[in-house]
């Protein structure tokens, strides 16, 4: 009887997050080519590149239930070469051992930056919707790449159960992400007159719903929302952020200067996020699974700053961050 | 919807606003007095713990920032509304005739039916693409719970049971040159084809007054593409600012199409242009019944 749950990218935050979930109900098996910390006793982690032959050996004893492939690189100051090898070809690669070893069940995830932002975009983008993201943002190209061959790999193989989740931005203390960096700047920089309603989900909760993607019965893309919707003011007026409003033609050249002189992780596309809207209609997954994000738009908003839910005291609820008034100058609702 | 999803929504306090939205609040209740209060007061949206609806609409700030508008429609246009009873109650796509060079005709139709109808209704206009590439104005038009025009907005409003506010002339109707006042230009098939869909009435509407608020003469083409705006009209006043010109606005009764969305685009076609003929004919007799341009 097959019983291991497979992780790729497992010693990154969210891996190890995920690891923590599942651990307890599955054996993990993890696939890294970092160490990872906090590694559980009950955990078996093959620290290898997911280029490499061996990683079939982890396929090769036949006991896999479920591959839940997150070994997607991010890191935007890498070159575009290794980016796309690592995460195109290591995807394929990683899939295609899945499937000669009749893995039953794998999970892709995505992320709902795929579709772009966009000013013409529809305010809630159904799982049809054309992915657009590498239009202006050619770095993206990659992950959407990625959940294109996924799909592909959703008709050849029948016999899987292929999901693919598109989350919203994932926020999480420790998770490395563009918008997580971005919430915890001080004075983040805003682009004057823009204030683009954004969806955000905690990393528990995105956790949360690959683990409900492993249910028998399910297969297909689905787009993951976390508690709902908000305008980017709002978020960094919760956060008690002095966002710093630029023009946005200076706003783009200021961070294209910044970026070629490495001031900056944040790529200059990025900006597109906190321009023109992005977001998703979440309604498939919560209809096919039954999904519900089960933390406030609050708790998932703060969870940048270190607060979760499980571990703050409740006396703390407004002590730790100084909640802006709602005065501010910068916001339009002011 | 993803704000479905959204349970336990907390309506926000209903504590007066402080600063700057306090004061225009204050306006809105002069400008308007106690029946517009209270009809304001009845408006409700399925706002979140930050004070906004799925699609960006911020009631608050929307009572707050109508003063201005408010304004022109009771004193600047002196707006008369001729029919509002004709809304019927649940989603509705109002069509309209569109012109005069800036969007007041779409503000004012929005403010008639906050205010005249006795089941007051927040209007979502299908707006520009162009409008959420504007600094401010995307913003500004978000938070009062206007929508880009796409075919799946429109949709998903509709399911919610909203009031659709629809120019199917699109730019071609609001950049027109005055030599074409009040002769409508080509409409677009999409609002007949969701209308088919969601089994929704249309009511007509026709504005008049409008096309004198800012005479096009000419419309510099190649300028406007240079600057990516869809037209750059030459008007009488220079400025495209409007004149104060008296508006007249007529709520036709609603008509309701059968068949299927899918239909051949000549039978929408057909269906169309009942619509379009309705408007016109409202039109006309509009502009017979009117005495002056200004009064």
């Amino acid at each position: 009887m097959p019983n291991a749950v497979v992780i790729t990218g497992i010693s990154g935050n969210l891996g190890r997050a995920l690891a923590k979930l599942l651990h307890r109900h599955h054996r993990v098996v993890g696939i890294d080519r970092r160490p990872m910390q906090g590694k559980p006793k009950d955990l078996e982690l093959f620290q290898i590149d997911l280029r490499r032959k061996k990683v079939e050996d982890v396929f090769r004893r036949g006991d896999v239930k479920a591959l839940i492939h997150l070994g997607i690189m991010h890191d935007p100051r890498m070159s575009q070469e290794e980016h796309h090898t690592f995460n195109v070809y290591g995807t394929s690669q990683v899939l295609e051992y899945a499937a000669r070893y009749k893995v039953p069940k794998v999970v892709v995830l995505s992320s709902s930056t795929v579709y772009g932002p966009s000013p013409n975009n529809d305010n809630f983008l159904s799982e049809d919707a054309p992915l657009m993201a590498g239009q202006r943002f050619s770095d993206i190209r990659d992950l959407v790449e990625v959940d294109m061959y996924a799909q592909q790999y959703m008709w050849k193989h029948p016999e899987v159960e292929t999901v693919v989740l598109r989350p919203v931005h994932i926020l999480g203390e420790r998770i490395k992400n563009a918008p997580s960096n971005y919430l915890r700047l001080q004075n983040p920089i805003t682009l004057a007159g823009f204030d683009p309603l954004v969806q955000l989900i905690h990393e528990s909760d995105a956790c949360r719903a690959m683990e409900l993607a492993l249910r028998p019965g399910l297969r297909g893309v689905y787009n993951v929302v976390g508690p709902g919707i908000v305008p980017l003011s709002s978020a960094l007026q919760e956060l008690g952020r002095r966002p710093i409003p630029l023009p946005h033609p200076v706003a783009r050249a200021l961070v294209q200067k910044l970026w070629e002189a490495r001031l900056t992780s944040f790529p200059p596309p990025e900006l597109d996020h906190i321009h023109f809207p992005c977001a998703v209609d979440g309604n498939r997954f919560v209809r096919d699974a039954g999904w519900k994000a089960t933390l406030s738009l609050k708790e998932t908003i703060r969870a940048v700053l270190g607060e979760t839910p499980l571990k703050r005291p409740k006396a703390t609820e407004s002590a730790p961050a100084p909640v802006e008034s709602a005065s501010s100058p910068a916001s339009l609702r002011g | 919807m993803a704000a479905r999803a959204t349970t336990a929504l907390a309506r926000r306090p209903a504590s007066e606003p402080g600063g700057v939205l306090g004061v225009f609040r204050g306006w809105t209740r002069r400008i308007g007095g106690e029946a517009v209060e209270e009809k304001l007061a009845r408006l409700t949206s399925q706002a979140n713990e930050y004070g906004v609806d799925p699609f960006g609409l911020d009631l608050e700030f929307s009572k707050a920032a109508i003063a201005p508008v408010l304004w022109l429609y009771k004193h600047y246009f002196r707006v008369e509304t001729h029919g509002v009873e004709n809304i019927p109650t649940g989603r509705v796509l109002l069509i309209s005739n569109h012109s005069g060079q800036l969007p007041f005709d779409g503000a004012m139709i929005g403010v008639a039916t906050l205010v005249e109808p006795e089941h007051p209704r927040m209007v979502r206009a299908m707006i520009e693409k162009w409008v959420p590439t504007l600094p401010y104005f995307s913003t500004l038009f978000s938070r009062l719970g206007q929508v880009v025009g796409t075919p799946e907005n429109c949709r998903r409003l509709l399911a919610q049971d909203e009031t659709i506010l629809v120019f199917p002339e699109g730019a071609k109707g609001i950049n027109k040159l005055y030599r074409s006042a009040y002769q409508l230009q080509e409409f677009g098939n999409g609002f007949m084809r969701l209308a088919l869909q969601s089994k929704t009435s249309i009511v007509p509407v026709a504005v008049v007054g409008a096309e004198e608020q800012a005479a096009a003469l000419a419309d510099l083409k190649t300028l406007a593409r240079l600057l990516g705006m869809p037209a750059f009209p030459l008007v009488l006043q220079g400025l495209p600012l409007p004149l104060p010109v008296k508006y007249r606005i007529y709520f036709g009764e609603p008509m309701c199409f059968t068949g299927g969305a899918d239909e051949e685009d000549q039978e929408v076609e057909k269906k169309v242009r009942q619509v379009k003929a309705t408007i016109q004919a409202m039109l006309n007799e509009g502009l017979r019944e009117r005495r002056h341009i200004f009064w």
